[in-house]
């Protein structure tokens, strides 16, 4: 179960990102397939050529501002469909990986990464470690948190709550967009960089499905912990993360096998999608926000 | 300070919907000329606001403000020079967002935003000492989440981020009308106030004419693309609301007695 906390606190870092897409910007982002096994394929392919761990992993965060970049791109400039947008680059991403990579899977067992000296001090599934990556999840929730605060910030939140307005006091919605989706890819292939390293290799199929996982986290966190406002939403978000890996181990231990997760999580963020539609349901603020934010990007472009 | 020249605008050009909103519109506002426009649906009187916004671009002529050529900016570029109230109450602020949070944004109009904190302690006691000068309250409700204020709670708090950035120009369309009479007079003195306090240069739509004739120092009148009235303060002290309809009947005698003599 530690464990499952341990991952759910990495994997928060890639839940941020989809948080700043979909809940700040309104834009259901599909990038983050692709650029989490980029981040992850940068990565370990510098590492394994000698390069510093710390360096390796900043790598990665760049190469996922690039994607981001590209789908923000294609989308404002070319005037793509946002989905189909992030599909795109998605997709172009699985051959751009397979080169970086040069074959499906890069093992790192002998390589000295960021988790080294972790594993080496024997505090890999302790709670010590769920206190490092903790704290790393939190550091990343903090510097959100205070972007999304500054003038800038403010105006990539408008940005999904009201482009008109925004645009009226003199901001460019193309630059908040493709800037904020640069950012979220950021966090993503950061994420993937980090996971990388902790269970020891890159492979090219790791990000598939990977949004719904993202999607689920922020659901769940914010169903339960609530999204009132930006400091307790990013939290929320940090601790839906722990929580759906500690939903997947348990239904892994009660017999489920690991190939049906993914329906599983499919499942999850059906659930999560439909139940606000009930009325009992309906005071569940953080849900029905959810829902307005799936479903009105979706029927908008 | 506002100059629209030789402006013509057509909707659908060349095909059976072809629908021409604006023609040859000729419209010059002197710094803090306050023009009323009237005039029956689809006159034009939205499309000349969006033209001057840069929400729409014309099919020809140039649009100047302050000596500067904008035809070819965006609406965000040029909106360091304009404040706009939309007749929608939603339209004009970030209903997600605190109140003191979109006036930050406000703030900021056309400025370069960089990575300093959007709301300050030295901004929030600005921000309340204007939001005093509305009188609702508000001063004191600060992160309250502005989709929580009722119409005409909002349109004011539009009124007051459009304006106390001092734009060139202030751009109304019917940002009065989808408020209940009380509300409507509330923003209608508000919008009086501002445009002294500020000598903005300004455009309101409206299709009340007592409005029109009791707000602003200068009103035009718009049929089918064209302005076809066009009276300045004194003019306008002497006209009453039975004149204004009087011509708005002889348009329409007008549209009448061709349709006959086609006949
Ligand atoms: N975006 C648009 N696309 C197509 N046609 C438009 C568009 N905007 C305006 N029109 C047409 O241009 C004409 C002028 O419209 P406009 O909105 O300027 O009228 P208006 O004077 O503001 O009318 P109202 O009093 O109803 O608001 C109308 O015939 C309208 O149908
Ligand atoms: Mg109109």
């Amino acid at each position: 179960m530690i464990v499952a906390v341990e991952l759910g606190l990495i994997y928060a870092i890639m839940a941020l990102g989809v948080y700043l897409t979909f809940r700040i910007l309104n834009f259901p982002d599909l990038t983050v397939d692709g650029s989490f096994t980029t981040g992850a394929a940068v990565a370990s392919i510098m590492i394994i050529n000698g390069a510093p761990p710390v360096l390796s992993t900043l790598a990665a965060f760049a190469a996922g501002l690039v994607a981001g970049w590209i789908t923000g791109l294609l989308h404002t400039k070319g005037k793509i469909n946002g989905l189909l947008a992030g599909i795109l680059t998605m997709i172009a991403l699985y051959s751009i990986n397979l080169r970086i990579m040069g074959k499906a899977n890069l093992p790192l067992l002998r390589e000295d990464t960021l988790i080294t000296p972790l594993r080496d001090a024997g505090l890999l599934g302790t709670v010590a470690a769920i206190a490092v990556f903790g704290l790393l999840a939190l550091a990343v929730k903090f510097v959100l948190d205070w972007f999304l605060h500054t003038d800038l910030g403010l105006a990539m939140q408008a940005t999904g709550d009201n482009e008109e307005m925004i645009r009226s006091f003199g901001v460019s919605t193309d630059r908040m967009k493709i800037l904020g989706l640069a950012l979220s890819n950021g966090l993503v292939a950061l994420c993937g960089a980090l996971i990388a390293q902790y269970q020891g290799f890159a492979d090219i199929g790791m990000g598939i499905g990977l949004i719904l996982a993202g999607l689920a986290s922020v659901i769940i966190g914010q169903a339960i912990f609530g999204s009132r406002v930006i400091i307790v939403a990013s939290l929320a978000v940090v601790l839906g993360s722990a929580l759906y890996r500690v939903v997947i181990q348990l239904a892994l231990q009660a017999g489920l096998n690991p190939n049906d997760m993914k329906l599983i999580s499919a499942v999850l963020v059906v659930i999560a999608l439909v139940l606000p539609q009930w009325k009992l349901f309906k005071r569940v603020g953080g849900l029905s926000n959810m829902k307005k934010a799936l479903s009105a990007t979706g029927a908008r472009s | 300070m506002l100059d629209i020249t030789n402006v013509n605008k057509t909707f659908f050009a060349g095909t059976v919907n072809e629908r021409a909103a604006l023609r040859e519109i000729n419209l010059s506002l002197a710094a803090g000329e306050f023009v009323t426009v009237i005039g029956s649906n689809g006159a034009g009187k939205s499309t000349i606001l969006n033209i001057t916004s840069g929400k729409l671009r014309p099919d020809t002529g140039t649009v100047t403000i302050d000596g500067t050529d904008v035809t070819k900016l965006a609406d965000h570029q040029r909106a360091r020079y304009i404040g706009r109230v939309f007749q929608d109450p939603m339209a004009g602020t970030s209903p997600d967002m605190t109140i003191e949070q979109n006036m930050a944004i406000a703030y900021e109009r056309g400025k370069g935003r960089g990575l300093r904190p959007g709301v300050t302690g030295k901004k929030r006691g600005f921000f309340q000492e204007e939001l005093k000068s509305l009188e609702l309250g508000l001063e004191n409700r600060l992160k309250a989440k502005v989709g929580l204020l009722s119409g005409g709670q909002r349109q004011a708090l539009s009124l007051l981020m459009a304006t106390f950035s001092s734009p060139k120009i202030l751009l109304l369309d019917e940002h009065t009308a989808a408020l209940d009479p009380q509300r409507a007079d509330l923003v209608s003195r508000l919008t009086a106030e501002v445009v002294e306090r500020h000598r903005l240069t300004t455009l309101m739509v409206t299709h009340n004419m007592e409005q029109a004739l009791r707000l602003g120092t200068r009103l035009i009148m718009m049929h089918e693309g064209r302005i076809i009235l066009d009276l300045d303060q004194q003019q306008k002290q002497k006209t009453t609301v039975a004149d204004l309809l009087h011509e708005f009947e002889k348009i329409k005698g007008g549209a009448l007695d061709d349709r006959t003599m086609l006949q």
